[in-house]
């Protein structure tokens, strides 16, 4: 038999950073996929990124993950979201040309150490007492491992609906993985149903692009990866075009024969996600809706109408897309489909995304109810670095709100579960203003270098940058001046008798690092590139001082481990219904417990309290 | 864990005094101190020697085996004189004990609560069993916090909460199609919160709508001037004055700020013997409220017997200062003399009550008030300056927010419970 420190189920976005976090570790990996032309591929929209989904990539990158890397050298239009608001709010985001995206990301596969790809279908799990150690592919072969990550995303039980026609698969093209979807249940693990949508993909060649508006990408292109220079592959732009009245009749006249609509699908939709059936029925005052005519690639003339997701007979789509502008004689080359699926209840899941009730099996992607590549990756590398960590024997790494995002989603996940395909937002995170895009590297490659995941040259970048910053910062906050010399370089401020440092400076809005060189000719040497990340970091200042706070109230709160065994029916006082919730979560400390839904003050007091009677037993 | 032990009755000399040590060393140390312990849940004298063999008084001894005790672990009392010696000398005594320390404010009830004997929501409710022992100030706090101040809390939560969710649309989903202005709808609900809070705030300053001040009772025979007492006291006519005997029938209230704290007066109609009806019934309340009171100022002839008994601190002055020859000790509320001087007293009396960090809980809620408003004072102005700066300004909203939930308890819960414990008497 074959045998792995750590198996991965699934090549998609969250199997594929799961594999290559584990073989970064040094644990030797089998990244098992139905095919290999299955690895990073682009199920969904061609994009990359966005509002809190920039921020993951930017995470995932800085713990030296793939997914940046890949989308940088696949991107062939970048912007940068929100660019005119602050920097805590920007949101790196590219459309990626799908061919490049899926064959740089196999290469990178194929070519890391410790990493081997195995063509099959996984069909059942080697258990040993109680704990799964190993896969058994549908050939009859064995491979052992200590640790088993299973990403097989919208796979369990998945049902595409194309109008009133229904029938088994995961994706368009793939098989529905029905007797691993038997062994899971074998488990008893919570499940629960959602679903998902995409709109039909058009032929680029049958649009009359001279009609539609169209937006470029940035002059500038704002990169995922700490790593990357410049894009690789040739730049393109999008088109816009509308719906309209036209297609909202067409839309409501055939709302009976959608999947969404008339009754064939139970599972519960993303309400930031809409259908173009749901747009139109719930938002009935509107007229029009935006959609984006995003290429799929370079050489591709797919085009993917971002915006109108839909689960009607593939006729009454092509009716409806040929009632917008520029649209008139379009074609469909593939009609858009929902997919209804199984997922996991992610509370059923620790904080490294073990499941805690089969030691050895770790869940990660759309599995555990989120949606998006990114959110899937993020997950990945968690999952793959803590299989990897337990085959070797050494501690797990947990993530927290206070640090990334990658801790908000997991805790989200963990503490609360999902009442809808659960996707990142900048608003998921209470410390905002701390996690930004841009100080990813500066918030987690320490901790990469620490656990042993950084490459060299992940290393060698990183402390470069950090000792210019730190270069930087020592001209800065050396010396303080006098209002009267700030304003003699150009700077208002109040004649209040006060010295500021430059860094206190740069925390106004209107002072930029070049007014500074005023001042303070030495900051002349200064890259540019450090000049910004300075600014950034001076901006909210104030507030990340006034956040920190907030944030060792939070680390106190998570200081409070809940055991997992902990008996909450042993508490008196505490609601029934409490009791269920908070047996059903199985919060891992105090902070958690407190994000319960309907957790109220007094029930986290007599909480704490009998959290530290037990630990005084135990120290007793 | 240490064995704790306190006083668990009043400070200052008393018939009985009884201290209780509460923990695992707790039989132990009492079997060491006053042998033998008698057998549990039944008391019986024991001698309390010092650790030279002295006998340092002789005291009624009850022990109760946890789980069954007030803290749930083994717990013993010491009834002792309540003399101020004797009991420093046992407290000194049982300091020398190893694991037994002075017991924290109100380590006794958190004990209590952490080993289940009391649930959350008897502990909130503690107000009413700490009622009779500690003063105003703190009810209030515990009232607040699961009641009336709640509510409106999480209704100013709810509108920010509205209020911040409409910023981050405009963050969160700027990629799409939402270019509606939402600074109008955020204005009306933080002004709207805003001016809410800043009312509360001032109402936390005003006496008038503390509902749950000391109440101050002026007592004595019919017609002594406590009418007019109380009128000079709150500077204008509350109670209606007459030269005829029993013109105040039912209780006059008078809510007023002295140094800072809340205080109601109360004025009760004159205490004699057969007085019709109507006036016998504003007797009788008179006499309840007045034994109730925090304080009671007497208005009294020297050797005059009154229905209700002097306690420790009352305030006993002579009458109608302005028609006595020798007017020592005795005060107007016609003229004014010695007005002052009784407000002094009492002020003195009360502040001496509310220092048992009573005011802390108070001063908590006035803080995180205070927090939040500012807050939102911010945020009103950052978004202004248009959605390019609504990063900040939903910074601010949240920190406003999270001052709201800090005051009801969803943050530092750790915090909370600290303050919640040490508003309580030592001992308790």
């Amino acid at each position: 038999m074959k045998h792995f420190d750590v198996i991965v189920i699934g090549g998609g976005h969250a199997g594929a950073e799961a594999a290559h976090a584990s073989a970064r570790l040094g644990a030797s990996t089998a990244l098992i996929t139905m095919s290999r032309d299955g690895i990073g591929v682009m199920s969904c929209n061609p994009a990359i990124g966005g509002l809190g989904k920039g921020h993951l990539v930017r995470e995932i990158d800085a713990m030296d993950g793939v997914m940046g890397r890949v989308a940088d050298k696949a991107g062939i239009q970048f912007r940068l979201l929100n660019r005119r608001k602050g920097p805590a709010v920007q949101g790196p985001r590219a459309q990626a040309d799908r061919a490049i995206y899926r064959r740089e990301m196999l290469s990178e596969t194929e070519q890391r150490a410790n990493l081997e790809i195995i063509e099959g279908e996984v069909t059942d799990f080697i258990v040993k007492k109680g704990s799964v150690a190993g896969a058994i592919l549908s050939d009859g072969m064995e491979i052992s491992a200590a640790a088993v990550v299973l990403t097989t995303g919208t796979f369990l039980r998945g049902v595409i609906h194309i109008g009133d026609r229904a029938r088994s698969g995961g994706r368009m093209g793939d098989r529905a993985s029905v007797d691993l979807a038997n062994r899971i249940d074998s488990f008893d693990l919570p499940l629960g149903r959602l679903k998902t949508g995409t709109p039909p993909r058009l032929d680029g060649r049958t649009i009359d692009w001279e009609k539609l508006e169209s937006q470029p990408g940035d002059a500038e292109p704002v990169l995922f990866s700490f790593l990357s220079e410049a894009t690789s592959a040739s730049q393109i732009s999008c088109g816009i075009t509308h719906t309209n009245e036209k297609t909202h009749d067409i839309i409501r006249n055939n709302l009976t024969r959608s999947a969404m609509y008339g009754g064939h699908i139970d599972g519960v939709g993303p309400r930031y996600c809409p259908s173009i059936e749901d747009k139109v029925v719930r938002f009935a005052d509107k007229t029009s809706h935006q959609v984006f005519l995003e290429p799929e690639g370079a050489d591709d003339h797919t085009i993917y109408p971002n915006g109108i997701s839909t689960s009607l007979p593939e006729e009454v789509q092509l009716e409806y897309v040929r009632s917008m502008v520029g649209l008139e004689r379009v074609e469909i080359i593939q009609p858009g489909y929902a997919i209804e699926y199984d997922y996991v209840d992610p509370r059923a899941l620790d904080l490294t995304l073990s499941v805690r009730s089969v030691p050895g099996l770790f869940l990660a992607g759309q599995i555990n109810g989120t949606t998006g590549y990114e959110e899937a990756a993020a997950q990945g590398l968690v999952a793959g670095l803590n299989a990897g960590l337990l085959a070797q024997g050494k501690e797990s790494i947990t993530f927290s709100r206070s640090e990334s995002y990658i801790g908000v989603m997991i805790d989200d996940l963990t503490t609360r579960g999902v009442t809808e395909p659960y996707r990142m937002f900048t608003s998921r995170a209470e410390f905002r203003l701390s996690l930004r895009a841009d100080n990813a590297d500066q918030r987690l490659t320490p901790i990469a270098i620490a656990l042993g995941v950084a490459g060299t040259k992940r290393i060698e970048r990183f402390q470069a940058k950090m000792s210019k910053i730190d270069d930087a910062m020592a001209i800065l906050t050396k010396d303080a001046y006098a209002s009267k010399a700030i304003e003699a370089a150009g700077i208002k401020v109040s004649q209040d008798g006060s010295k500021r440092t430059g860094f206190e400076l740069l925390a106004f809005p209107d002072v930029t690092f070049e007014h500074l060189i005023n001042i303070n000719p030495e900051l002349e040497i200064i890259e540019p590139e450090i000049r910004r990340q300075v600014e950034r970091d001076a901006l909210y200042a104030h507030y990340i001082v006034r956040q920190k706070r907030d944030i060792d109230l939070l680390r106190k709160d998570e200081a409070h481990i809940i055991p997992t065994e902990f008996d909450y029916n042993s508490i008196d006082g505490l609601s029934n219904e409490l009791k269920s919730k908070l047996s059903i979560s199985r919060p891992g400390n105090l902070s958690q417990a407190a994000r319960i839904d309907g957790m109220t003050p007094s029930a986290l007091t007599l909480l704490l309290s009998h959290l530290k009677r037990d630990s005084r037993k135990k120290s007793a | 864990m240490d064995t704790i032990f306190a006083q668990a009755t009043a400070q200052g000399r008393a018939g009985v005094c009884v201290i209780r040590i509460s923990g695992p060393q707790a039989f132990l140390i009492a079997n060491t101190i006053a042998s033998p312990l008698p057998a549990v849940r039944l008391a019986a004298v024991r001698a309390v020697r010092d650790a030279e063999g002295q006998i340092l008084d002789r005291a009624l001894v009850l022990s109760f085996e946890g789980p069954n005790s007030f803290t749930g672990e083994d717990t013993v009392e010491l009834h002792l004189h309540g003399s101020i010696a004797v009991v420093r000398a046992v407290l000194r005594l049982l300091s020398g004990f190893d694991n037994a320390r002075l017991a924290e404010p109100g380590e006794f009830t958190r004990r209590a609560m952490e080993n289940g004997k009391l649930d959350l929501t008897q502990v909130e409710g503690l107000g009413d069993l700490i009622e009779a022992e500690t003063e105003a100030q703190r009810k209030q706090a515990l009232r607040v916090l699961s009641g009336h101040l709640g509510h409106k809390v999480d209704s100013w939560r709810e509108k920010l909460v509205r209020a911040a969710a409409l910023l981050e649309v405009t963050i969160d989903f700027a990629d799409e199609d939402v270019p509606v202005d939402v600074s109008p709808e955020v204005n009306t609900l933080l002004t709207a919160v805003n001016s809410d809070i800043l009312e509360e705030i001032a109402g936390t300053h005003s006496a008038e709508r503390i509902r749950t001040g000391f109440e101050v009772a002026i007592i004595g025979r019919p017609n002594a001037g406590k009418s007019t007492l109380l009128n000079s006291l709150a500077g204008r006519d509350a109670a209606i004055t007459s030269a005829v005997a029993g013109t105040t029938r039912d209780i006059i209230e008078v809510r007023m700020d002295l140094g800072g704290l809340p205080v109601t007066l109360l004025d009760t109609a004159g205490l004699r013997e057969g007085a019709d009806e109507v006036e016998a019934i504003g007797i009788d309340r008179a006499k309840i409220r007045a034994e109730q009171a925090d304080l009671r100022v007497f208005l009294v002839d020297k050797y005059e017997e009154l229905p209700v008994s002097v306690m420790p601190d009352d305030i006993i002055l002579r009458p109608k200062a302005d028609l006595l020859e020798n007017p020592e000790g005795a005060i107007s509320g016609v003229t004014g003399q010695g007005v002052k001087q009784l407000i002094n007293r009492i002020q003195e009396v009360l502040s001496i009550r509310s220092l048992n960090a009573g005011l802390a809980t108070h001063e908590r809620h006035r803080v995180a008030l205070q927090r939040s408003a500012e807050g939102l004072a911010t945020a009103m102005l950052v978004l202004d300056h248009g959605p390019d700066q609504y990063d900040i300004a939903s910074e601010e909203l949240r920190h406003s927010i999270r001052a709201l939930e800090a005051l009801v308890g969803r943050i530092d819960v750790e915090n909370l419970l600290d303050v919640i414990f040490s508003s309580f008497c030592l001992g308790k």
